[in-house]
């Protein structure tokens, strides 16, 4: 396809559309996604976006719409994985793994009942948006704001509930009442995300950008930021992309996305292994001056070393090394050992 | 300082908490004043940490009440008055989060929702970081940080809330010298603005100038409430009567008294 062809194609209605909805679908699930991430529940989107899958289904057999279905259904089924959680007779991770598999099997199920074959689920699983109409461009754009509007009003407390929920409590934050809210939120994403990436890789949209962003971030706000600008780019990149190879092949917008955020990631990973590695470098060995190291002495010790005893104190791991005549002392019960 | 005249901050009464249905706390009594410095001490598992999590109401009680500057527990709301520092080997989490950023968490207590920090909360953080001498590292990710730092950004964090009442559990378990003389200056600040401290350690270390007021803690109930005690009067192996020993545990039941241990008869 040529370039004229393509801004030709962009320009189209349906696909401007489409355009909106993915900019909007790729700014909301990264800044729901960052916290998510920041509890070390990356998989959690994955399980919403299972049981959304059955959500769907009941639309299909029903006849409503299989957009408001899937938000009820993914946001129960959220609350639901967050209250088994919380609960702890399960660990976090087995009852998400329930929650996945019941999902899915029923979602397929319940639409072999309603007479569809699995290339109903198609556009839902993988992402379809140029089949998206007006009014769900609304709605999306709609639920994406409610998304954005409350993760970032509500970034000091939900920072503060998915770092340190102990704390949280101690402090007066209602902990239990703020986790409701991101896995509501979160089913909310995976529900926008759906007409866009799909149900099954709507978690990337969640993690990617985030993974992307902590490589070179390193502040949480900064992170969110940057995952939000990752998860814009990739979305709107990814469909651009599908709708350029639409002419010779027939790609789900959803795959495209998500391995453009990929290369995104793989692109930053090395820049933040370097810059790492040069944050270490910068902190470095005290200089000794040229004087060679002495003779050492390890069970004769003139003092303790410690704050005051003058010798440049290096933060090793879990402990502090003392230089000491060009060797580091670290404490070892009684004597010294050389690090 | 001790301070057997001032206001009661903690009063807890009959303090008894179940953890499976094994009782780990047995009915213990706690008032801490005004100003006191108080470390409660003990083996693991003596149930130390528990009493400081059931007088911050993070484990119900199974039996028993506590009241926080006069208010029962679950009816106490002025949590800005109030400092908790988790025990807890690190600060970071899934994501990376800059050291201002945690401390700034701990300013929750005084701000509104949905209202940006302000010029207090902005000089709040300022003063708690450099209390706990962070203020270089402010832009620094946690997770770079060492352990013993990591410690003292917790402790920034309970400080920026400006409270009256910490309660810390554990901050010197393995943190390195340095680290804990550092902790040991920032709690002594504190301290020198009259708040009032009750925290749980296995060692004092560097802190033990500072505690004016020691709790001891021995299976679940408060064996010594006193003047600070030396290292072997709570490790050491002595025998608390006369007599023959047979060197065996002995296991009550539950709430039961221990019949070879006459201090019991005394109450």
């Amino acid at each position: 396809m040529s370039l004229a062809e393509l801004a030709d194609l962009l320009g189209r209605d349906f696909m401007q559309r489409a355009l909106l909805a993915a900019l909007l679908t790729g700014l909301a699930a990264p800044a729901i996604g960052t916290f998510i991430v920041q509890r070390r529940l990356a998989l959690l989107g994955d399980g919403i976006g299972h049981v959304a899958v059955t959500g769907v289904a009941l639309g299909l057999l029903t006849g409503a719409s299989p957009t408001w279905t899937a938000v009820v259904v993914a946001i129960l089924g959220a609350v639901l994985i967050e209250v088994i959680r919380e609960q702890g007779h399960t660990n976090g991770d087995v009852a998400l793994a329930l929650l996945f598999y019941g999902g899915l099997a029923g979602g397929v199920l319940i639409t072999g009942l309603a007479g569809d074959g699995a290339a109903a689920l198609q556009v839902y699983l993988f992402g379809s948006v140029t089949s998206i109409s007006p009014t769900e461009v609304w709605y999306t754009a709609g639920l994406a704001l409610v998304v954005l509007t409350l993760t970032l009003g509500l970034l000091p407390q939900l920072f503060a509930v998915a770092s340190d929920p102990e704390f949280a409590r101690v402090a007066g934050l209602r902990v239990r009442a703020y986790n409701l809210l991101v896995a509501v939120l979160a089913a909310v994403s995976v529900t926008v995300a759906m007409r866009t990436v799909g149900l099954l890789l709507v978690s990337a949209l969640m993690v990617v950008p985030v993974a992307t962003s902590q490589q070179l971030a390193r502040s949480f706000r900064s992170t969110l930021l940057g995952a939000m600008v990752v998860g814009g780019v990739a979305a709107v990149g990814g469909l651009v992309v599908a709708a350029w190879l639409s002419a010779r092949a027939t790609v789900a917008p959803g795959p495209s996305i998500v391995i453009l955020a990929l290369v995104m990631f793989a692109a930053t990973w090395p820049v933040g292994v370097w810059i790492r590695r040069r944050r270490r470098l910068t902190e470095p060995f005290p200089a000794l001056g040229t004087e060679t190291p002495g003779p050492h002495e390890v069970d004769e010790h003139p003092h303790e070393h410690g704050e005051a005893c003058g010798h440049p104190a290096v933060p090793h791991g879990d402990h502090v090394d003392y230089v000491h005549d060009g060797h580091r002392h670290a404490v070892h019960g009684e004597h010294y050992d050389e690090h | 300082m001790l301070n057997p005249a001032g206001t009661p901050v903690v009063e807890a009464r009959d303090v008894t908490v179940a953890l499976g249905g094994r009782p780990v706390l047995r009915g213990n009594d706690l008032v801490v004043r005004q100003g006191e410095f108080v470390a409660l001490m003990g083996a693991n598992g003596s149930g130390k940490s528990t009493l400081v999590r059931a007088l911050t109401g993070l484990r119900p009680l199974t039996q028993g009440s506590v009241l926080l500057f006069g208010t029962p527990l679950h009816d106490f709301k002025e949590r800005r008055r109030l400092g908790f520092v988790p025990q807890r080997g690190t600060a970071a989490g899934g994501v990376p989060a800059s050291v201002r950023e945690v401390v700034a968490s701990g300013r929750l207590t005084r701000r509104p929702l949905l209202r940006p920090a302000g010029k207090a909360d902005r000089a709040a953080v300022d003063d708690a970081l450099e209390v706990v001498g962070l203020t270089e590292m402010a832009g620094d990710g946690v997770s770079t940080l060492s352990g013993g730092q990591q410690q003292r950004v917790l402790i920034a964090r309970a400080l920026a809330g400006e409270p009256e009442l910490f309660f810390l559990d554990e901050p010197t378990a393995g943190v390195d010298l340095p680290n804990q003389r550092a902790l040991a200056e920032a709690l002594r600040t504190l301290s020198d603005r009259g708040a009032t401290v009750v925290l749980v350690a296995h060692e004092l270390g560097p802190l033990e100038p500072l505690v004016d007021r020691a709790v001891v803690m021995r299976d679940g109930r408060i064996a010594y409430d006193g003047p600070p005690l030396a290292h072997e009067d709570v490790h050491g192996h002595h025998h608390p009567f006369a007599g023959p020993h047979d060197h065996a545990p002995h296991v009550g039941s539950p709430f039961d008294t221990m019949s070879l241990d006459p201090r019991e008869d005394l109450r």
